[in-house]
């Protein structure tokens, strides 16, 4: 079993090794002739005003909990997916669609009430 | 224990994917150009090797000698790591794609061309995949400039709804054959008749939008979004930190276009031809990622941009609930046993 992760193992070595040596790469050759105006953030070429560690959207907040809520779902459905072919020969399908459909009506009824309350709208 | 000659065996094929993975991931960049000049009446990049075949390589030098700048009030750890961060999940997701039929040279049976057989392919994907918002994120956030901070969190809202949508089409696949293994995902679908795409229509489709908004690209292209954020979560990056930017969007396009072709289009099953040598599979497989990469390059050209609230609307009340309603209809149907399809596979 762990043997199947050799080759990922390999894998990691390989692609950081690149990524790291990429990166690198141009701080070693480049060329290093600083001046202030390079080190501005740019804005369209005016001197930057104000800080750009500014306070954020509470709608970004909104969308990251409910994909947590729709992620974990997806957890779940991962297990019922898997083995729904195999439940069907032991002639457990239906009960567990049942089961697996009142998880997902519960969810979707979350989904509808954020919804509603325009929790998904952007321009308010 | 390993015996050496496996070892051996599980080098080539890294250096032969992943190697090839960073030459598509180059050349699409060339691709992109091209075949924008052409869709736009311009001729584009001819002057560096035959076609501009050369132009790629040309980039790479410039790319390395230019100066790496890092704007006042950056992150130093951050922004210097992010493009790393960015770049390695779509290296790493590469893994376990299987790209042939198992090979056989001389009699000799040397598996599939895939990095790693694992049992939990698709979840590998979706966990490592899944990481790569970090880069971005982080990437705008460290450069201290608004237009990148605005970049960033667009795209980690986009990529994260987004991804809601994908899971479940890949969900809808993984009910109809019973498994998480991706080699025996698009071993099931030997035939024309199998493949995916005829009983999960509506799933394909989404999963195509989907894959659109995960990887950042027109018409959901917010991360950059070129006429208001200037170039969006990377617009303070330059030199070879930009180019490793590039190379993670222009490989998680391809891990992705592969992705499709396993789960929806029989991997490397060749149309008509069952028992087709594991070369010619090779390219068929070949042929349907090129597809769906030249789809990425002409949609780009093609369609205008959303606007960002449009984009999340779609996203949350039209693909969720779609692609809820197809996995439900498919849930129904596999427990239900009725498989209309299988008729069809087995008359082609």
């Amino acid at each position: 079993m762990l043997a199947d992760y050799v080759p990922i193992l390999l894998l990691v070595g390989v692609a950081l090794g690149f990524a790291l040596l990429n990166n690198a790469l141009s701080e070693l050759f480049g060329r290093k002739r600083k001046n202030i105006g390079k080190a501005d953030a740019y804005e369209c070429g005016m001197e930057p005003r104000g800080s750009a560690r500014i306070r954020l959207s509470i709608h970004f907040y909104l969308i990251a909990v409910l994909f947590i809520l729709f992620d974990v779902e997806a957890v779940f459905l991962f297990l019922w997916a898997v083995s729904a072919e195999a439940l069907r020969a032991q002639d457990m399908a239906m009960l567990v669609l049942y089961e697996i459909g009142v998880f997902v009506f519960v969810l979707v009824l979350a989904l509808a009430y954020v919804w509603r309350k325009g929790g998904l709208e952007w321009d308010r | 224990m390993i015996a050496w000659q496996d070892l051996l065996v599980m080098v080539l094929k890294i250096a032969l994917i992943f190697g090839g993975l960073i030459n598509v991931g180059a050349l699409m960049t060339l691709a992109e150009r091209k075949f924008s000049a052409w869709m736009q009446y311009r001729i584009g990049p001819n002057r560096v090797g035959p076609w501009g075949l050369l132009q790629p390589l040309a980039d790479g030098v410039k790319f390395i000698f230019k100066e790496s700048l890092m704007p006042d009030g950056a992150n130093k750890a951050l922004f210097r790591f992010a493009p790393v961060i960015a770049a390695l999940p779509a290296f790493m997701t590469i893994a376990v794609i299987p790209f042939s039929n198992d090979i056989v040279i001389a009699g000799k049976n040397y598996g599939k061309l895939a990095i790693a057989d694992l049992d939990i392919g698709v979840l590998f994907l979706l966990a490592i995949g899944g990481l790569s918002v970090y880069g971005v994120i982080l990437g705008g956030w460290a450069s201290n400039s608004k237009f990148s901070l605005m970049g960033g969190l667009r795209a980690s809202a986009q990529m994260i709804s987004y991804e809601l949508t994908l899971i479940l089409t890949i969900l809808a696949v993984i009910a109809l054959s019973g498994t998480l293994n991706l080699a025996e995902i698009s071993d099931g679908q030997a035939t024309i008749g199998t493949w995916n795409i005829w009983s999960q229509p509506l799933g394909f489709m989404l999963f195509v939008i989907a894959m659109f908004a995960e990887t950042n690209r027109h018409p959901f292209d917010f991360a950059e979004c070129e006429a208001e954020l200037v170039a969006g979560f990377h617009t303070e990056y330059s030199a070879m930190k930009f180019a490793l930017f590039f190379l993670g969007e222009y490989s998680a396009m391809t891990v992705i276009s592969c992705l499709a072709t396993v789960l929806f289009l029989g991997g490397p099953s060749v149309p008509f031809w069952v028992d087709a040598p594991w070369y010619v599979g090779f390219g068929a497989f070949i042929a349907k990622t090129s597809m769906f990469l030249f789809l990425f390059i002409w949609v780009r050209w093609t369609l205008p941009r959303f606007r960002f609230d449009q984009l999340m609307g779609l996203g949350w009340k039209v693909m969720l609930p779609l692609a809820l309603f197809n996995l439900f209809v498919t849930g129904v149907f596999v427990s239900l046993g009725w498989n209309l399809w299988a008729k069809l596979g087995s008359l082609i």
